[in-house]
């Protein structure tokens, strides 16, 4: 074989290996998404949605208080997180623009966004839960709020840079004070990608389970009360997936789907929305 | 930089609002880090430094408690996804920024993405019942019998296949951690100017030859970044190893043994702990794990950082 044959075979080789890895990545996501579908449509019936849980061990029941919880936990963590993420995002890219600090902030967050979630729990549990005497929603909600807060500051310190400064100056120009031309110009040039980085944000905090287990816990009755433990979807499936029942298990994978579906189509709109608005 | 803001009294109510909400973040570091060290003060105590991160002790009834055995089962695991992880990640780099065509490229991308969406408790979920059969009946025996009799390497496949092991939470974190680190390379790829991998082409070198000598010794410090990154997030993920990994507090050198990390133990038994000491080891535990991710975290930061202020040149 000469040199050149070599070479060429060599690079066929590599280059099969590469399709052969991304079609492994592929299997993978048609694999895991098949199996929760699968799974979880034949598990899906309307009682789901509306009746709480059944006796430990009892057919029937639903995941009513699991649905309802987590969508005030998230609910409540969006209200906390989402403000102040904007907020602090806001700062960063416009009266400390180009500042150490600014760099500094912007950096710790980016940390934040991948540190541990079940350290935030630990410490939401050291300084809400423990103080309080109990665990309770608000404690779930809060530690959502923290996870949420770096990717929101993030995203909309990025959004808010892209926005041209010659827009600024432009407003100032006519005599507005800097936070009308922030709140009226930079918000309004900037709000579909602000909108997406609260979009994803929520979809990264709802599929949580980790931060939740010691916060707001878990709790097999109907409640609405922020104060009291309360039932989420993901210390749910934990809890049942890890059970003895078969029909925990179904319950398990029916509400895995609904949490699945909810988050990717969250992530789907958001990336749709970037690539319409800043996509080629 | 215009100073204008500071002449406008509603300016500067609406500047400290905003330097507020960001510097809760400064707040929040070192508020978890002092948190975290004042609750386990009771365990530092005790135990000590070097001593609770040498021992292998984790016994709840003599409340004697040590974190090698979560430190163990952590750097194994993370260490044996990203074995998986890698060859796999850059694979689909390469793919998607040098062989796919076109029309491919974006929707592949995509779907790759799609997999950091999906959460970890599902990946646990499926895990447990899905994989973990399949491991237990098929790939576990498998390896066990082509590695048999060859030394030191078959320690590592010894005893019986439950599919509840190390081996398999570590497949798991490997494909949660696939995206991380296939988009960042990508992304590092498609940095490399097309003037120099044109220059390798024009002198006759095949595809492989210009992404092996041009397009990756280019992207290195980016994609490094990216695998130390994905490092970081195995390090804390909790509930995909939660459902396979058992909690089994003891140092096994097969890869078929239940194990436990740092997250698992937090996981199965914070809510449980009865007692101080317990409950402070624990802490202990969540502040070794902050530690260990922050640092890791910070080196993957430092390295992208710079990585971009070189292709930004």
């Amino acid at each position: 074989m000469t040199r050149a044959q070599t070479r060429k075979i060599e690079g066929v080789i590599a280059m099969t290996l590469s399709t052969l890895a991304a079609i492994v990545g592929l299997f993978w996501l048609v694999f895991i998404l098949g199996d929760v579908l699968v799974h979880g449509v034949n598990a899906l019936n309307a009682g789901l949605f509306t009746n709480d849980p059944a006796p430990a061990g009892i057919e029937g029941g639903g995941l009513r208080n699991a649905f309802v919880g987590q969508l005030l936990i998230t609910l409540c963590a969006t209200l906390i997180g989402v403000p102040a993420g904007v907020l602090g995002g806001t700062f960063l890219a416009e009266y400390a623009r180009g500042r150490k600090i600014a760099k500094m902030i912007s950096i710790l967050s980016d940390i934040m966004v991948s540190v541990p979630s079940i350290v935030i729990g630990t410490f939401i549990y050291a300084v809400v839960v423990k103080p309080s005497g109990h665990f309770s929603g608000w404690a779930g909600a809060i530690a959502l709020a923290i996870i949420m807060i770096p990717v929101v500051l993030r995203t909309t310190e990025d959004m808010l840079t892209l926005v041209p400064w010659t827009l600024r100056e432009a407003a100032f120009a006519l005599g507005a004070p800097y936070y009308k031309v922030i709140i009226q110009i930079v918000y309004r040039g900037a709000a579909a990608g602000i909108l997406t980085g609260i979009l994803l944000s929520i979809a990264r905090v709802a599929g949580e389970t980790a931060p939740l287990l010691f916060t707001s816990f878990n709790n097999s009755f109907f409640s609405v009360n922020m104060n009291e433990p309360i039932a989420s979807l993901t210390v749910t499936v934990f809890q049942y997936a890890m059970g003895p029942y078969e029909s925990w298990h179904a319950q398990a994978w029916a509400a895995s789907f609904v949490v699945t579906m909810f988050i990717l189509v969250l992530t789907i709109i958001g990336r749709l929305v970037i690539k319409w608005r800043f996509g080629k | 930089m215009p100073l204008l803001y500071k002449k406008n009294p509603a300016d500067i109510v609406f500047s400290s609002v905003t330097a507020i909400a960001s510097f809760s973040v400064i707040v929040l570091v070192i508020g978890i880090f002092y948190v975290l060290v004042s609750e386990s003060s009771l365990a530092i105590e005790r135990f000590g430094i070097t001593k609770f991160l040498a021992s292998t002790d984790w016994d709840p009834v003599r409340g004697s408690f040590g974190a090698l055995t979560n430190i163990y089962g952590t750097v194994l695991t993370t260490f044996l996804s990203l074995l998986i992880a890698i060859p796999v990640a850059i694979g689909i780099a390469i793919f998607v920024t040098e062989v796919s065509p076109d029309f491919l490229k974006g929707p592949i991308s995509a779907a790759i993405e799609l997999l950091a969406a999906i959460p970890s408790i599902i990946y646990g979920m499926w895990g447990l019942f899905t994989l973990s059969p399949i491991m237990s009946n098929h790939i576990e025996p498998f390896l066990k019998k082509i590695t048999a009799g060859i030394p030191f390497v078959s320690i590592l496949f010894e005893g019986t296949p439950m599919g509840i092991d190390i081996l398999t939470a570590s497949v798991i974190l490997s494909i949660m951690i696939i995206p991380f680190t296939a988009s960042i390379s990508r992304d590092c790829f498609n940095l490399t100017p097309s003037i120099v991998k044109e220059s390798a082409y024009a002198i006759g070198a095949t595809k492989w030859e210009v992404v092996k000598n041009v397009v990756i010794p280019y992207s290195k410090l980016g994609v490094f970044g990216g695998i130390v990154l994905s490092l970081g997030r195995a390090i804390g993920e909790t509930m995909a190893v939660a459902f396979v990994l058992g909690n089994n507090h003891r140092i096994t050198t097969s890869l078929l043994d239940a194990a436990a990390t740092i997250t698992v133990t937090l996981a199965n038994e914070f809510a449980e702990a009865d007692n101080d000491i317990y409950l402070s080891s624990l802490f202990y535990l969540a502040l070794v794990l902050f530690v260990m991710s922050f640092i890791t975290l910070a080196i993957a930061k430092y390295f992208l950082l710079k990585a971009g202020k070189k292709y930004s040149r």
